[in-house]
C-alpha cells in the first residue's frame, strides 16, 4: 500500500514537472500559433544557468532565483532576433527554424560549459527524505517539486482566468485578429508571452536539474513528451495541459513500476524489462492517437 | 589552372587528413565526443594523446597519426564512422569504443569487410568473447561480465544473502547482471533493467527497492547515469539504509561530481589509479600535471591500446603489409601495461586481476580511488570456451 | 520523345540532368577520384549509396509534403518498417529478395493505409503530432523487440539474394549495390513524375491550395490524399529495405523522430514540390553532415593565416582555431534558419523558376 502511495507521488511529481514545461509551450503555441521546438533548449538553459549560479552563490535557492530572470532575458533576445520573423510563416517553417535553434543551442552550451554534465548540489535540508508516515519516507526535494509545481499551476490558473493579461491570452488563443482589434500592442504581448514561456521552461529545467543532472540535449527527448501533452490537452488550454500532464506522468511512472512485474509472470526477466518501458511509452502515444481520432483538436482544444 | 589547383587543394584538405605522407602509422579512434557522455570520450582522447607523447610521436620511426571519430553515442553513427576510417582513411588499426552496442554494430565493417585490426578500449560484449570471436579483434579492457563477477564474488564473500539488481537495458547492462549472478549465490529479490539511455529518473525503481527490503543493491550505470543514480539514491534516503555495490559507477570522471556521495560505496575494476608499477605512476602523474584531474580507467585502457599497437609495430619494424605477422605480434602483448603483466586469453581478451576500490581524499583534498583488495587473480572470462580460436 | 527533351530547354532542366548524370556515372569516375587522392573509391560509393537511398525516402515524402501539403512528421517509420521486414526475415534465414522486398513494401503500404485513414481527418499541427505518435508507437515496438536486439539493433549477416543476379559479398557488392540504388531512384523519379502530372496529381495539388473548392467540384479529396499517403509510404518502405541491405544493420534509430525531421529538412532544403528537389536536398544535407567539419577547418585555416599575416604570433596557435570546427552544428543550425527565412524555395529555386506550382 505504501508502495502504491509512493509511486503515485512519483507520478504526480513527474506530471507537475511535465506540466511546467508544457504550460509554456501551450501558451506560446496557443497565442502566437508558433511551434517552438527550441522550448526544450530553454529548459536546458534554465538548468545550466541554475547550475552556474548555484556554484557561484553556493545556494540552490539563490541560484534558482537568479536563473529565472536570466532565462527571461534569453527568451526575449531569442524572440526578437529569430522567432519574431517566423510569426507570419507556416508551421513547417517554425519546425525547421527552431530545429536549427536546437542545433545551435546544444553546441553553444558545449562551447560555454564544456561537454561534461553538471550536478546541481542540493542543500542538506532538501537532500534527505521526510517521513510522511513513520514507514513512508519520501525525498524532500521531490516533495518540494510537487509543492512548487502545484503553486505555479494555481498561479497560471489565476493569471489566465482572473487578470486582464489572462483575458488577452484567452482572446489570443481563440481569435487572434480580435486582440489586434482591441487595441492591444500585439508585438509586446507576444514578446511577453514568449518570455513567460521561457521562464516556465527554465523553471522546469532547473527543478529537474538536481534529479537528472544537467546535460547537453537534456531537453530534446522531454520536448516531444511535452508536445504530446499539449496536443492531448488541446493547444492553448492550460487546463488541458495540466490534466494531460498528470495522465502522462501517471502512465509513465506506474508503467515502469508495475508492468515489469506483471510481464515477468509470463516472460523472461530480460524480455519483460525490455518490453515494459516500451509498452508504457507506447501507451502514451496510443493515448494521444486515440484522443485525436476521437476529438481531432484534443480534450480542451479551442481550435484546429 | 591556378584556381583549379586551389580548388582541389581545398578539397584535399576537406576529404583527407593532414598529409603526413604514406609512411605514417594510422590509428582510428572511435569514441563519444559529444552529448551527455562526452566526458568519457574526452578522457580517452587525452590518454591517447599522452600515449602518443610518451612515444615521442613515433612508432618504429614512423609518425603516428590518430584520427578521432565521434560515434555520438549511437550504434548506427558509430558504424558509419568506422566505415569511413577503414574505407576512406585506410587506417591500420581501429581503437576506442565505449559502448557494447556501438561496437557490435561496427564489428563486421572493421574486422571482416575491412580486414583491419580492432582493439576495443572499453566495450567487451559476451558475443565477441564467445561465438563471434575474431582474429582481428583484441581487447585492452575486459569482457563485460568480469568486473561485476568480481563484485559478485566480493558480495558473496561478505556473507550477504539478499540482493536487488538494477542496470541499464542494453548489451553491456545485460552482461553485467549475468556476470554478477555467476558468482553471487544468494537470493535475488528484485531485478530492473532501465531504458537506456533515455531514463534518468529512477524514482519508481527506488520505491520498489525499498519495498523489497534487500540486504544490498548492486548497480551498473556508466558515466552521467551513474551520477544521477547515486544522487537520487541519497535523496531517497536509501544510501544510509541499504548498502550499495557498483560496477562502472564510481570513477575519476564521476567523482568530481559525486564527491562525498561516493564515500563508502565500493566498486570493482581491473585498473585503479594507485596501482604501484612504474609506467602507471608516470601515466597518472603526467596526466594530472597536464589536465589537473585524475585519469579514469577508460583513459588507462585507451593508453594501453596505443602502447599495445606500438609494441606490435615496433616488432614488425613498421612494416604493416603482412597482416598475419602483425596480428601475431599484437597477440604476444609484449608491452608494459598500466596494469603490470598483461596476457591474452585464446579469445584475445586479457587475463588479469580485478580489484576492489574505495573512495578516499588525496593530499590536496580531492576525491580519488584507492585499491583496498584483490577480488580475483588472473581471471579469464567465461566465454573463451565458446571461441574456436586457439 | 520531344517531351523527354523539353526539360533541357531551361537551366533548371540542364542542371537536373547534370546532377543525375554525375550520380549515375559515379562508379566510372570513382577510381579517378581515388587516384587523385580526393576520396577513396569504396568510401565514395558507400557514402553516395546512402545519399541515393535517403533521396528516395525524401522523394516519397515530397509527394505528400510538397505536392499534397501533408506534413507528416513520422515518415521515417516506413524506413524502419521496410528495414525490419528485411532484417527479421534475414534473421530467420529467409534471404530471398523477391520475397523480402514485396513484404517490406506491402507492410509499409498497409501501415500507411491504416494510419492515413485515421489521421488524415485531423488538420494542421494535430496532423503533425498524430503522425509522430504512430511513428513513435512503431519505434517503441522496435525498442521492445528483445529477440531482435531491442534498442541495440540487429546485424544482418546476409544481404537480400536476388537469385544470384546481384553479388551479395566480395569486392563487387558495393558497386553493384550502388547501381541498383541508382536505378531504383530513377524508377521512383519516373513514377512520381507521372503521378503528379496525371489527373490524380492535379487533384492532389489542387487540394493543397484549396480543398473546399476541390470538394465542391466533386473531387473525393480525402481518398486522393489517402492514396498519395499510401504510395509515399510504400516507396519509403522500399527505401528502408534498401537501407537495411546497405548498412547490414537495423535498429530502432532508423525510425527515430529525428530521422523524420531529417527527411523534412532534406525536402525543404532541396525545394518542396519540385521533382528533383529532394535529391538535391539529400545530397546537400548528407554531404554537409559529412564534410562540414572539414570545410570549416579549411576556412578556419585561411582565417588564421590571414590574421597571422597581420598580427604575426598574436594570432595564436592554429590548433586552438581548429578546435572551433568541433562546433560545426552551430553552422548547420544557422544554415537551416537562413534557408527557412530567406531561401524559401530551397536549392531548386536557385536554378530558375519552376514551370508550375
Amino acid at each position: 500500500m505504501t508502495l502504491l502511495i509512493e509511486q503515485t507521488l512519483n507520478g504526480i511529481q513527474l506530471g507537475l514537472l511535465m506540466f511546467l514545461l508544457a504550460a509554456g509551450l501551450t501558451l506560446v503555441f496557443g497565442i502566437m500559433d508558433l511551434v517552438n521546438l527550441a522550448h526544450g533548449s530553454l529548459y536546458m538553459f534554465g538548468a545550466y544557468f541554475c547550475a552556474s549560479f548555484t556554484a557561484w552563490t553556493d545556494s540552490f535557492v539563490l541560484g534558482a532565483l537568479l536563473a529565472l530572470p536570466a532565462a527571461l532575458l534569453l527568451g526575449v533576445v531569442v524572440e526578437i532576433v529569430v522567432v519574431r520573423k517566423l510569426y507570419r510563416r507556416d508551421h513547417l517553417d517554425h519546425v525547421l527554424a527552431t530545429f536549427g535553434l536546437i542545433l545551435i543551442a546544444n553546441d553553444l552550451v558545449r562551447a560555454v560549459w564544456g561537454p561534461d554534465g553538471r550536478r546541481i548540489p542540493l542543500p542538506a535540508w532538501l537532500n534527505q527524505p521526510i517521513y510522511l508516515t513513520p514507514d513512508l519516507p519520501y525525498p524532500t526535494y521531490r516533495f518540494a517539486v510537487i509543492v512548487v509545481g502545484a503553486a505555479v499551476a494555481l498561479f497560471l490558473y489565476w493569471l489566465v482566468t482572473r487578470t486582464r493579461t489572462g483575458m488577452w491570452i484567452r482572446a489570443g488563443a481563440s481569435n487572434r485578429t480580435m486582440i489586434g482589434a482591441l487595441g492591444i500592442n500585439v508585438e509586446a504581448l507576444f514578446t511577453l508571452v514568449f518570455g513567460l514561456g521561457a521562464v516556465l521552461a527554465a523553471l522546469a529545467g532547473l527543478m529537474a536539474g538536481p534529479i537528472v543532472t544537467v546535460s547537453i540535449g537534456m531537453g530534446d527527448n522531454i520536448l516531444i513528451l511535452a508536445f504530446v501533452i499539449i496536443v492531448i490537452g488541446g493547444i492553448g488550454s492550460i487546463k488541458g495541459a495540466f490534466i494531460a500532464a498528470m495522465i502522462v506522468g501517471m502512465i509513465d511512472t506506474l508503467g515502469r513500476a508495475l508492468l515489469p512485474d506483471l510481464l515477468k509472470s509470463f516472460l523472461s526477466v530480460t524480455a519483460a524489462n525490455t518490453a515494459a518501458p516500451a509498452l508504457s511509452s507506447m501507451a502514451i502515444y496510443l493515448l494521444m492517437a486515440g484522443v485525436l481520432v476521437w476529438r481531432p483538436t484534443g480534450l480542451f482544444g479551442a481550435r484546429g | 589552372m591556378k584556381s583549379r589547383l586551389f580548388a582541389s587543394a581545398a578539397l584535399l584538405g576537406v576529404l583527407s587528413a593532414p598529409a603526413w605522407g604514406q609512411q605514417s602509422i594510422k590509428i582510428g579512434f572511435v569514441s563519444t565526443y559529444s552529448g551527455p557522455q562526452a566526458s568519457i570520450g574526452q578522457d580517452m582522447r587525452r590518454s591517447v594523446e599522452l600515449a602518443v607523447e610518451h612515444l615521442g610521436g613515433k612508432m618504429a620511426g614512423k609518425p603516428i597519426e590518430v584520427i578521432y571519430e565521434d560515434d555520438q553515442f549511437k550504434p548506427e553513427v558509430g558504424k558509419q564512422k568506422s566505415e569511413k576510417l577503414v574505407q576512406q582513411d585506410k587506417v591500420h588499426f581501429v581503437g576506442g569504443y565505449i559502448w557494447s552496442n556501438v561496437l557490435l554494430a561496427s564489428l563486421k565493417t572493421v574486422t571482416d569487410d575491412g580486414d583491419t585490426i580492432l582493439i576495443s578500449s572499453n566495450a567487451g560484449p559476451s558475443q565477441i568473447a564467445g561465438e563471434l570471436c575474431n582474429p582481428n579483434y583484441f581487447s585492452t579492457s575486459w569482457q563485460n561480465d568480469q568486473t561485476p563477477s568480481a563484485m559478485g564474488q566480493f558480495v558473496q564473500d561478505k556473507g550477504i544473502k539478499k540482493v536487488y539488481l538494477i542496470s541499464a537495458n542494453y548489451a553491456a547492462g545485460k552482461d553485467m547482471l549475468a556476470g554478477f549472478k555467476r558468482y553471487f549465490k544468494g537470493e535475488i529479490v528484485g531485478e530492473d533493467l532501465t531504458k537506456w539511455p533515455d531514463q534518468l529518473d529512477f524514482s519508481a525503481e527506488m520505491s520498489k527497492m525499498r519495498a523489497a527490503k534487500p540486504d544490498a543493491v548492486f548497480t551498473f550505470f556508466p558515466g552521467a547515469h551513474g551520477v544521477q543514480f547515486l544522487s537520487q539514491y541519497a535523496q531517497t534516503g536509501l544510501k544510509g539504509t541499504i548498502p550499495l555495490y557498483t560496477a562502472f559507477v564510481i570513477d575519476a570522471l564521476s567523482l568530481p561530481q559525486l564527491k562525498d556521495l561516493a564515500l563508502g560505496v565500493p566498486g570493482a575494476q581491473s585498473w585503479v589509479n594507485d596501482l604501484p608499477n612504474e609506467q602507471n605512476k608516470k601515466f597518472v602523474a603526467d596526466f594530472k600535471k597536464k589536465h589537473g584531474v585524475y585519469p579514469s580507467f577508460y583513459g588507462a585502457q585507451s593508453y594501453d591500446t596505443i602502447m599495445l599497437i606500438a609494441s606490435a609495430v615496433e616488432a614488425v619494424k613498421g612494416d604493416l603489409s603482412n597482416k598475419d605477422k602483425v596480428r601475431a605480434e599484437v597477440k604476444k602483448a609484449n608491452f608494459k601495461s598500466l596494469r603490470g603483466d598483461f596476457k591474452f586469453n585464446n579469445n584475445q581478451f586479457p587475463i588479469q586481476n580485478f580489484y576492489i576500490q574505495d573512495t578516499v581524499k588525496d593530499a590536496e583534498g580531492n576525491f580519488t580511488l584507492k585499491t583496498v583488495g584483490v577480488a580475483m587473480k588472473d581471471a579469464k572470462d567465461a566465454y573463451g570456451d565458446k571461441c574456436k580460436m586457439k | 520523345m520531344t517531351e523527354l527533351l523539353t526539360p533541357f530547354a531551361t537551366w533548371r532542366g540542364r542542371i537536373a540532368a547534370l546532377v543525375l548524370v554525375l550520380l549515375g556515372l559515379l562508379p566510372l569516375y570513382a577510381p579517378w577520384l581515388d587516384a587523385a587522392g580526393i576520396i577513396s573509391q569504396k568510401f565514395a560509393l558507400t557514402l553516395m549509396t546512402r545519399v541515393l537511398i535517403l533521396a528516395i525516402a525524401a522523394i516519397s515524402l515530397n509527394l505528400i509534403l510538397g505536392y499534397g501539403g501533408i506534413v507528416s512528421f513520422g515518415h521515417a517509420v516506413y524506413i524502419g518498417l521496410g528495414g525490419y521486414a528485411v532484417g527479421i526475415m534475414a534473421h530467420h534465414g529467409v534471404t530471398n529478395g523477391f520475397l523480402q522486398f514485396p513484404v517490406a513494401i506491402g507492410l509499409s503500404a498497409l501501415f500507411a493505409l491504416a494510419i492515413g485513414a485515421l489521421s488524415l481527418r485531423t488538420r494542421g499541427v494535430y496532423f503533425i503530432m498524430i503522425t509522430l505518435a504512430f511513428a513513435q508507437l512503431v519505434y517503441y515496438v522496435g525498442v521492445g523487440l528483445e529477440p531482435y536486439g531491442g534498442d541495440d539493433g540487429l546485424t544482418i549477416n546476409r544481404r537480400s539474394d536476388f537469385a544470384g543476379l546481384l553479388p551479395t559479398r566480395g569486392p563487387d557488392k558495393t558497386t553493384a549495390f550502388y547501381v541498383v540504388s541508382f536505378v531504383v531512384l530513377l524508377l521512383v523519379l519516373g513514377l512520381v513524375h507521372r503521378l503528379v502530372n496525371s489527373r490524380f496529381g492535379m487533384a492532389l495539388r489542387g487540394a493543397k491550395s484549396n480543398e473546399q473548392r476541390m470538394q465542391a467540384l466533386g473531387m473525393p479529396t480525402f481518398r486522393y490524399r489517402l492514396t498519395a499517403f499510401v504510395i509515399a509510404g510504400a516507396i519509403c518502405g522500399l527505401a528502408g529495405a534498401l537501407l537495411a541491405n546497405h548498412t547490414e544493420f537495423i535498429s530502432p534509430a532508423m525510425m527515430h523522430w529525428t530521422r523524420s525531421g531529417d527527411l523534412i529538412v532534406m525536402v525543404v532544403l532541396g525545394g518542396m514540390g519540385s521533382l528533383l528537389g529532394p535529391v538535391y536536398g539529400a545530397v546537400a544535407f548528407l554531404l554537409l553532415e559529412e564534410f562540414l567539419p572539414g570545410l570549416l577547418k579549411v576556412v578556419l585555416t585561411w582565417l588564421h593565416d590571414g590574421v597571422a599575416a597581420v598580427l604575426g604570433p598574436g594570432a595564436g596557435a592554429l590548433e586552438s582555431w581548429l578546435r572551433l570546427a568541433e562546433y560545426w552544428q552551430i553552422a548547420l543550425g544557422a544554415i537551416l534558419i537562413l534557408v527557412v527565412l530567406y531561401a524559401r524555395g530551397g536549392i531548386d529555386s536557385l536554378f530558375g523558376r519552376p514551370r508550375h506550382g
